[in-house]
């Protein structure tokens, strides 16, 4: 993808005193399912413009991990701390309020309004309000949503066209577009290339590093490991709830991983590794 | 906007099915009303069009917040009896007011504010209980039809409630210039309806949130807040249709608007809006409430035998939800 250019973000360039520190540390996250344990005390930590990796079975907890982090599911123990400071996440609208975006696997569009709406989806531009009641500027949506398609190079879907009508990259786009508009400090991408065709999916795998360049920090998922080894700098393995390995991508390979996901034993004798 | 990269697809034409999703309804009221001045030289006579509208006003009144409650993907049985229910107490306050020497506008204003507010508030626990409580909103208003019928039955004694004085039967036979005040509380009504639904942030939230609820969630807007206050402006709504039924009946009648659900409801799918949420137009429910009202009327004229208009009532909602279903299906995509 050409350089996103969505210019410096808010975290990083200015070296806070808590610069040293990782962006985002988890530590020993439980999460409840009424009786079933999905996190089972993990820890983790995302450095900053640092690409991370997490990976592991269906089941595993990565979506519960990343729906923590989001504020889908706030936790049931362990803490959090984020940019310097201890939080709780309670709420998506918190999440985005301090920075941390995320593309979920399904998109999360609503397929009757248009790409703008999408993108504006929760920050509608308001012309006037009076109460609850608040008028929309459906034209500078319309513009500022074409503008930031045009400054990521993504193809743009014509304007009004409901985004149920798009195709798969392009309805990828209006959500990367929606995580990348308030320059976030932290973009969680979660099985980005699931539902794309092979040159779609290329080009959607080059946005972690480009952001990681500018200093934002990216949490990917992927069921492909070969994608996860070519764009993170850590992998994180989940096996049912806990936190196997924590690898360098660097010095990881393809059955590394296999058998972190797996499990040693049944790696061996399935002849994986 | 351009459309720059390769591959971008164009933007879909329209085809037939969907210029037919659009704007068939007017062309069925239309041809409707085409056979009926064929059919019946009174037809055409403005009297009996005025008339026509002032009889589906109660209905396309109720119709209004029921639309946005549909638009939301839920449904709300509980209208009718809420209706009767908000003419009731209106009527009650309005009994009370010559012994008290209370008969003004003020207190005619209050009386309906009551009335409203019984709406509201009947409406706002329809949404609590299916946000909050978890249970379908199917159930939920089913409880409150019964619920609300037996509280109208309660405070009624259960006969009806008289004597509501001139300035209160003004609402539903008075005049501003040669329109009826009904007409004039429908296109007042029906314009902030369509302007809010179009042009405000709530309500695109409405259209959003019918269409993929975990999406708006997931950006930060409260859904269970938006939908408790739909449902509480449907109860509203459902109120001041009740109220205007009061005042065309001159009275409060415990068994008034029995079965209205079902006049609602078809008004809203003859108008085209998804029960699957989502998609739909509040100006065509409008359309919708006056082509049912031209259905019975016409019916009438032509001497039909009233048992038949019911059969045709309901025919005529299941004939659109499958004539919407087989266009939607035809065209492919997510349209549901």
């Amino acid at each position: 993808m050409p350089d996103p250019a969505i210019g410096p973000p808010s975290g990083a360039g200015e070296p806070p005193a808590a610069g040293t520190q990782p962006l985002l540390q988890m530590e020993n996250i439980v999460k409840r399912f009424g009786g079933v344990l999905a996190l089972d005390g993990v820890s983790l930590s995302v450095e900053r413009g640092s690409v991370v990796g997490l990976v592991g079975d269906n089941g595993a907890g990565k979506s519960t991990l990343i729906k923590v982090v989001s504020g889908a599911h706030p936790p049931d123990g362990g803490t959090l701390r984020f940019d310097g400071a201890r939080v709780r996440i309670a709420s998506p609208r918190f999440a985005k309020e301090i920075g941390i975006e995320t593309v979920y696997q399904d998109l999360a569009l609503v397929d009757t309004i248009d790409a703008a709406g999408n993108i504006f989806l929760g920050r509608e531009i308001v012309r006037f309000g009076a109460g609850p009641v608040k008028v929309l500027n459906k034209r500078r949506m319309q513009r500022s949503a074409r503008e930031l398609l045009g400054r990521l190079g993504l193809e743009l879907p014509s304007s009004g066209t409901e985004v149920g009508m798009l195709s798969g990259g392009q309805r990828q786009s209006v959500a990367i577009s929606r995580a990348l508009y308030t320059r976030p400090k932290l973009v969680i991408l979660d099985e980005p290339t699931s539902a794309l065709a092979v040159t779609e999916a290329r080009k959607v795998l080059e946005l972690p590093r480009t952001l990681a360049a500018q200093g934002v920090s990216v949490i990917i998922i992927s069921h492909t490991l070969q994608d996860v080894l070519d764009v993170t700098d850590r992998i994180v393995v989940l096996r049912k709830g806990r936190k196997v390995a924590d690898l360098a991508t660097r010095e990881t390979s393809l059955e590394d991983l296999v058998t972190y996901i797996v499990g040693s034993e049944r790696a061996k004798g399935a002849g994986y590794a | 906007m351009r459309e720059t990269a390769a591959g971008a697809r164009e933007r879909p034409s329209r085809d037939w099915r969907e210029i037919a999703l659009d704007y068939g309804i007017y062309v069925i009221l239309l041809a409707f009303v085409v056979v009926m001045a064929l059919l019946s030289p009174n037809f055409l006579q403005a009297r009996n069009l005025l008339n026509i509208a002032v009889q589906a006003s109660t209905v396309a009144v109720i119709a209004a917040g029921t639309t946005m409650v549909i638009l939301l993907a839920e449904i709300d049985l509980s209208v009718g009896s809420v209706a009767a229910l908000a003419g009731a107490v209106t009527a009650g306050i309005l009994e009370l007011g010559p012994a008290a020497g209370l008969t003004g506008v003020g207190w005619v204003g209050l009386a309906i504010l009551a009335g409203l507010a019984i709406g509201a508030a009947l409406g706002a626990v329809n949404g609590a209980l299916t946000v909050w409580g978890g249970i379908p909103s199917f159930i939920v208003t089913l409880g409150m039809l019964s619920v609300a019928r037996g509280l109208t039955l309660l405070y009624t004694g259960g006969r009806p409630i008289f004597g509501l004085g001139d300035a209160f039967s003004r609402i539903a036979y008075g005049t501003i210039g040669p329109v009826p005040v009904p007409i004039v509380i429908l296109v007042v009504l029906y314009t902030l309806a369509a302007l809010f639904l179009h042009t405000t942030q709530l309500g695109r939230y409405v259209y959003a949130a019918g269409t993929n609820r975990r999406a708006v969630a997931l950006a930060g807007v409260n859904v269970n807040r938006l939908k408790v206050g739909v449902f509480a402006l449907a109860g509203t709504l459902a109120g001041l249709g009740g109220v205007l039924l009061t005042s065309r009946l001159d009275s409060a009648q415990p068994t008034a608007a029995t079965g209205w659900e079902l006049d609602v409801i078809a008004a809203v799918v003859l108008g085209g809006t998804s029960l699957y949420g989502g998609r739909g137009a509040v100006v065509k429910t409008l359309v919708g409430a006056l082509l049912l009202q031209l259905i019975s009327n016409g019916l009438n004229l032509l001497n039909v035998q009233a048992y038949w208009q019911q059969i045709t009532k309901g025919g005529v909602i299941l004939a659109a939800l499958l004539f919407e279903r087989a266009l939607r299906r035809a065209r492919g995509g997510s349209a549901m």
